[in-house]
């Protein structure tokens, strides 16, 4: 067991992987050499060598392109794309080429790859260096997406996506890159489409991801110890395959449904939560399912501004007590 | 800035046994003529309602395709775009796979779930035909990126029209292949037409492809795509420095086809004559002239074409006496289980 940061496990669960199978490769902007931006892949390139981890020109359109090239003929490639903002400028991949290959070709092409990148806000890097992409993801058939929310999920979780025989989109955030977790010693593997009860509780089910798991777990301290409400927290931490028997159940259980979500509001993955719960449990629902998510704006660069729009543990609190009219 | 253009060869006529022979001379004839009479096949039986969705022919463009074909071997793979018909009959796919896609039956190469624009046949090399503009020449990097690191001799060959040169990702793609020394073949198919748009219109440069060649620090090739002598030699140069790990090769093969860009486009944009003109240039008839020339028989060729029209007369049949896809397979291979299911 030790205590190692979220960007430490990143690295810790690619080199797991690399050192496991030699047909995992690794490509991006800078993430060889110099270890990556976020600092989050330090000591591949020494460890795996030039021919595994590799430095690419600033192509995203190339980066994907041939992380798919790659994975079609026989590579399992992690590709970094460094700011999710940037998907962007390589949506073709994303949208088009990953995800219906297999599809369009009656099941002849694979894409077992995985795209890392650093998603979500708290930097102060405005508008196109911010934002949190899940929702461009999780719309697309044929892709699986993750977003883990601790140094242990992220090495579980990226050992599940690359040994996953589909595409995954997995989400680093970059708020989290600097906390830290305990993790056990030797080989870590977790499993994609599985939420987990990260706090249990018996007034509402506040349900969350990445960022917002830590923000929902402040709440509901403060909602037990101010106000007497009991709120169970679930990490979502897959998107797509999406545990919602894990929600329902909790529904079941709490009669209260919250989203928290650091995506802007349209279409935002809480969306679809509440309504499955709304088709499936609707009369397991004492009160309206309630999302509480970054308003439709871009997001601004100034702190104080970036902090005022972001889900807070106050604008948590705040909305679970006076729906639950406490 | 070297200049390559290779012509047909001087010694024509002068004996069976050049650098190509008789036997893979008449493979490229063979080959042409099947790609000619399928995909005229597959315009005559979008007239009768028979073919659905849209098509792309390749009409007058078949010596790439087969010139290029005749030079793989075994393992090569193929990148092709959304005018992927001939590209993917020209690696051996069955005649009624390719028609069956085209008309969306169950006997089609991905029983109707690709159609026209997407042929893919792995087991034959066929590793995709892409109808997003630029996008196959980044995978086609990764494919031979495979190859390079795992030590494989194959080469990955990607073919685009002369419109791809002016997206990005055919800028991103000649870079990052030079830059990691790639085993992959760019072939640019220029046949003047941005779709409905003569190239020179909207492009900086004369030769849209061998024209950014030394931006990347590559060969300017040009050489005459209507000829299957001059592709062929053509590929196997490129192919043996792939095979060799020394890197790229970016090919710009002037061509014309000789229908619209779709078949919603009766090409009306083509001053008059051009067309006309470009038929005196007709692949097969070229070729016809050639084998002729080193001294084939009469009998020979005719017993070419009469196969291949029993190939085409057969697989027609078979397409029209398919049934439709089942709908079972409307949720099938979504996701590598074979399903579709994004929840529990």
């Amino acid at each position: 067991m030790a205590e190692i940061t979220y960007r430490d496990a990143v690295a810790r669960g690619i080199a797991q992987e690399m050192a496991r199978d030699p047909d995992v490769v690794f490509l991006g902007e800078d993430v060889a050499k110099a270890g990556g931006v976020f600092k989050a892949t330090v000591g591949l390139y020494e460890q795996f060598g030039p021919l595994r981890v590799r430095d690419t020109p600033i192509s995203e359109q190339a980066i994907l392109g041939a992380a798919m090239g790659a994975a079609m003929t026989g590579l399992k490639p992690i590709a970094e794309i460094m700011f999710s903002d940037f998907f962007a400028v390589c949506f073709d991949y994303i949208a088009n080429e990953f995800p219906k290959s297999r599809y369009m070709s009656n099941g002849q092409t694979k894409c077992p790859l995985v795209v890392r990148t650093g998603n979500g806000a708290g930097s102060r890097f405005g508008a196109q260096h911010s934002q949190s992409v899940e929702n461009w993801c999780m719309m697309i058939p044929g892709l699986k997406v993750v977003a883990p929310s601790t140094p242990l999920d992220v090495i579980g979780l990226l050992a599940a996506a690359v040994r996953d025989p589909d595409p995954v989109i997995f989400l680093e955030h970059k708020s989290l890159y600097a906390i830290k977790g305990e993790v056990p010693d030797g080989e870590i593997l977790d499993t994609l489409g599985t939420a987990k009860i990260v706090r249990p509780g018996k007034d509402c089910t506040i349900v969350a991801l990445a960022l917002m798991v830590s923000r929902a777990l402040a709440a509901a301290e403060t909602l037990k110890n101010e106000h007497g409400i009991d709120a169970e927290v679930i990490d979502v931490r897959s998107l797509v395959p999406l545990d919602t028997r894990t929600i329902l159940a909790s529904v079941a259980k709490t009669n209260r449904l919250f989203t928290v979500e650091e995506n802007p509001r349209l279409c935002g993955w809480g969306a679809e939560i509440v309504s499955i719960v709304a088709d499936e449990a609707f009369y397991d629902l004492d009160g309206p399912p309630v999302r509480i998510t970054t308003p439709h704006i871009p997001l601004p660069a100034a702190d104080l501004l970036e902090d005022i729009v972001l889900p807070t543990p106050e604008r948590i609190v705040d909305t679970v007590r006076r729906s639950l009219g406490s | 800035m070297s200049t390559q253009k290779d012509r047909a060869p001087a010694a024509a006529g002068s004996g069976l046994n050049d650098d190509i022979g008789e036997q893979k001379r008449l493979d490229l004839y063979r080959s042409q003529v099947r790609l000619r009479e399928a995909e005229q096949r597959a315009f005559d039986l979008f007239l009768q309602n028979l073919v659905k969705g849209t098509s792309h022919l390749s009409l007058g463009q078949e010596a790439i395709a087969s010139g290029f074909a005749e030079a793989m071997v075994k393992g090569d793979l193929s990148f092709c775009t959304y005018r992927g018909h001939a590209h993917t009959l020209a690696r051996g796919v069955p005649v009624e796979k390719v028609l069956g896609e085209l008309m969306q039956r169950d006997n089609g190469l991905m029983r109707g779930k690709g159609g026209s624009m997407h042929l893919t046949s792995e087991e034959h090399g066929v590793m995709g035909s892409y109808a997003i503009i630029g996008a196959h020449l980044p995978i086609a990097c990764g494919a031979a990126w495979r190859a390079q690191y795992k030590g494989d001799k194959d080469v990955s060959v990607c073919f685009f029209g002369d419109g791809t040169t002016n997206i990005g990702a055919f800028h991103e793609a000649l870079n990052f292949a030079v830059v990691w020394k790639l085993p992959v073949v760019f072939v640019c198919e220029n046949n003047l037409y941005m779709e409905y748009t003569p190239i020179g219109d909207v492009t900086a440069v004369e030769h849209p492809a061998a024209d950014r060649a030394s931006a990347y620090g590559l060969e300017r090739i040009i050489i005459d795509g209507n000829d299957a002598d001059v592709v062929y030699r053509t590929a196997q140069k490129a192919f043996a420095k792939a095979r060799a790990g020394e890197g790229p090769s970016l090919i710009e093969a002037m061509t014309y086809r000789h229908s619209g860009h779709s078949r919603a486009d009766p090409a009306k944009y083509r001053p008059e004559g051009e067309l006309e003109k470009w038929k005196e240039r007709d692949p097969i008839k070229i070729y016809r002239e050639r084998l002729k020339q080193f001294g084939v028989s009469d009998e020979t060729i005719d017993a070419i074409h009469a196969d291949v029209m029993k190939e085409v007369d057969d697989a027609t049949e078979a397409c029209k006496a398919a049934p439709n896809p089942p709908l079972d397979i409307l949720t099938t291979d979504v996701y590598a289980d074979g399903g579709w299911a994004w929840r529990n």
